[in-house]
């Protein structure tokens, strides 16, 4: 679909290919097949109801999709499930960090989890900490951070573990402008700076960057994927936006 | 094989210092066997007279009675609750960073286990001890025995919230079940009257109670007290958090259990 993958990038970091999945009546997904890149970042962008939750749900296997293949780093993540999911970090919807416990402390349950020793802990939590300059707050309660930082935290422990993806489920839910255009930026110089693929899921169109990879996601359907510019240029539309509307209008007419 | 470890010991901690974190839980878990102990087990002692059943080997105050009863209800709650906060935790998320772990998913549940009895065996031995004080007191040897039988007691009973909340999909409905699980399966059991005093009023009622799980967990817990083991209820126990975790394990499981329906 997209012609610009160089041929060094042979694992793309995040591939999913013919994939469908149904509720009990309703179709989420129907033959949904794309790729991000590490070292860029791509915008799944679709309003509510789209299939963004049910892909997220697919890809960090709280089900198990029906149809089709999710790889995550080169990995199968129904046949090398664990090595696929260790390279996975996450930020989910809403936050999922302990309240009542303090910044250190989530970071080290999560170390935990991903069987880092206390040494490697230490050092990470203290890495990841810097780079998102909450540092200075590990010994704060989560409850007495503001919603901008508690983000920061989970985008912290996101990468204790060194992924190859990063998912953002819709993170800037909540968020002020301020915050919300700081993390865009930040995400994007993360994506550059650790070789990340970042599969940022959206329904708010300013959050769409020109450099971007865009997927557009509309009742359970991919409408359009490629890089921005290009597609602004093929379907002859001055913004993002308006390239929305004619998709979906497209879609509806046919 | 280390990460297993390690995942095992940062699932326990975090699970022992939210229990410890949390007050109010605290306080709730420990006021409730107390009222029993000190208001409803008071005031029927009269009204019931325990004959010398095993492994009593003399007359006993009906406190002494019903303190392992009482010992059981903790942990039945403790495993609906641990439970309660799993279909929370579902909802709210924390449950996801759980599941997209790189282990098998069997484990992480068995864990989860792990970490609500331990809460559990916490919130006992500060029960025991305050019933201590209030002169009952059981050998001290005892207070070592149990241990093993409140480990297998509280598994069971985690694993049965746990089978629950892969059912339930949302924490309205769950309040429902535990009205509909916890009373029925407290008040037809042996915590309260023994065993035969039941089935001298009725007969059905003496079967259902014979085979509750809870009633096997709590003459368990009876006997380790007193240093004797109860083989019937040892593997009539084990057997009952063999098929409850077993099924809880299928209905977490992400293709073929109970998960995919969730959504509505």
């Amino acid at each position: 679909m997209r012609s610009n993958v160089s041929a060094v990038d042979k694992h793309p970091g995040l591939r999913v290919t013919h994939l469908s999945y149904a509720y009990a009546k309703k179709t989420a997904l129907d033959n949904v097949s794309f790729q991000v890149d590490r070292g860029s970042c791509s915008i799944l962008l679709g309003p509510n109801g789209a299939g963004k939750s049910t892909l997220f749900s697919l890809v960090t296997r709280l089900y198990v999709a029906s149809e089709g293949t999710i790889e995550v780093n080169g990995k199968n993540l129904r046949r090398s499930t664990y090595k696929a999911l260790a390279k996975l970090g996450v930020v989910f919807q809403q936050t999922t960090l302990d309240m009542d416990m303090t910044v250190i402390q989530n970071l080290r349950y999560h170390s935990a989890l991903h069987g880092l020793s206390r040494k490697q802990a230490r050092i990470r939590i203290e890495q990841e900490l810097l780079r998102q300059r909450m540092f200075d707050r590990r010994h704060e309660k989560i409850r007495q951070l503001n919603g901008g930082h508690r983000r920061r935290v989970e985008i912290a422990r996101a990468l204790l573990h060194q992924p190859s993806v990063l998912l953002l489920d819709e993170p800037t839910v909540g968020l002020d402008i301020a915050s919300r255009q700081s993390m865009v930026e930040h995400i994007h110089q993360l994506a550059t700076q650790d070789n990340l693929a970042v599969l940022w899921a959206t329904h708010l169109i300013d959050e769409v960057d020109d450099s971007d990879q865009l997927i557009v996601l509309h009742q359970g359907r991919v409408l359009a994927d490629g890089w921005v510019t290009e597609l602004l240029h093929d379907y002859n539309a001055d913004n993002v936006s308006e390239l929305f509307q004619q998709l979906t209008m497209l879609e509806q007419a046919a | 094989m280390l990460h297993y470890f390690r995942a095992l010991y940062g699932i326990v901690t975090r699970e022992l210092w939210r229990f410890l974190s949390q007050r109010g839980r605290f306080l709730a878990a420990l006021v409730r066997p107390l009222v029993w102990l000190f208001i409803f087990a008071a005031g029927f002692r009269s009204a019931l007279g325990i004959a010398i059943i095993p492994p009593y080997d003399t007359y006993i105050p009906y406190e002494v009675y019903i303190s392992p009863g009482l010992i059981g209800m903790i942990q039945l709650f403790n495993g609906m609750q641990s439970s309660l906060s799993m279909v929370y935790d579902r909802e709210m998320g924390s449950m996801r960073v759980l599941l997209v772990t790189p282990l098998p998913r069997w484990f992480l549940l068995v864990c989860k286990l792990l970490a609500s009895t331990a809460v559990s065996i916490m919130q006992v031995f500060v029960f025991l001890l305050i019933a201590w004080f209030y002169d009952i007191q059981a050998p001290l040897q005892g207070y070592l025995w149990i241990l093993p039988a409140l480990l297998l007691s509280g598994l069971m009973l985690g694993a049965l919230g746990m089978l629950l909340s892969s059912f339930v999909n949302q924490l309205e409905n769950f309040a429902g079940v535990m009205n509909f699980v916890i009373f029925p399966m407290f008040f037809l059991s042996s915590a309260l009257y023994p065993l035969w005093k039941m089935q001298e009023s009725s007969e059905l009622l003496y079967t259902l109670a014979k085979y509750n799980p809870f009633t096997q967990a709590v003459e368990l817990i009876r006997f380790a007290l007193y240093g004797k083991i109860n083989d019937d209820a040892l593997l009539f126990t084990a057997v009952s958090l063999v098929v409850f975790l077993l099924l809880a394990i299928w209905g977490y499981n992400p293709s073929k259990g109970l998960m995919p329906r969730k959504q509505g």
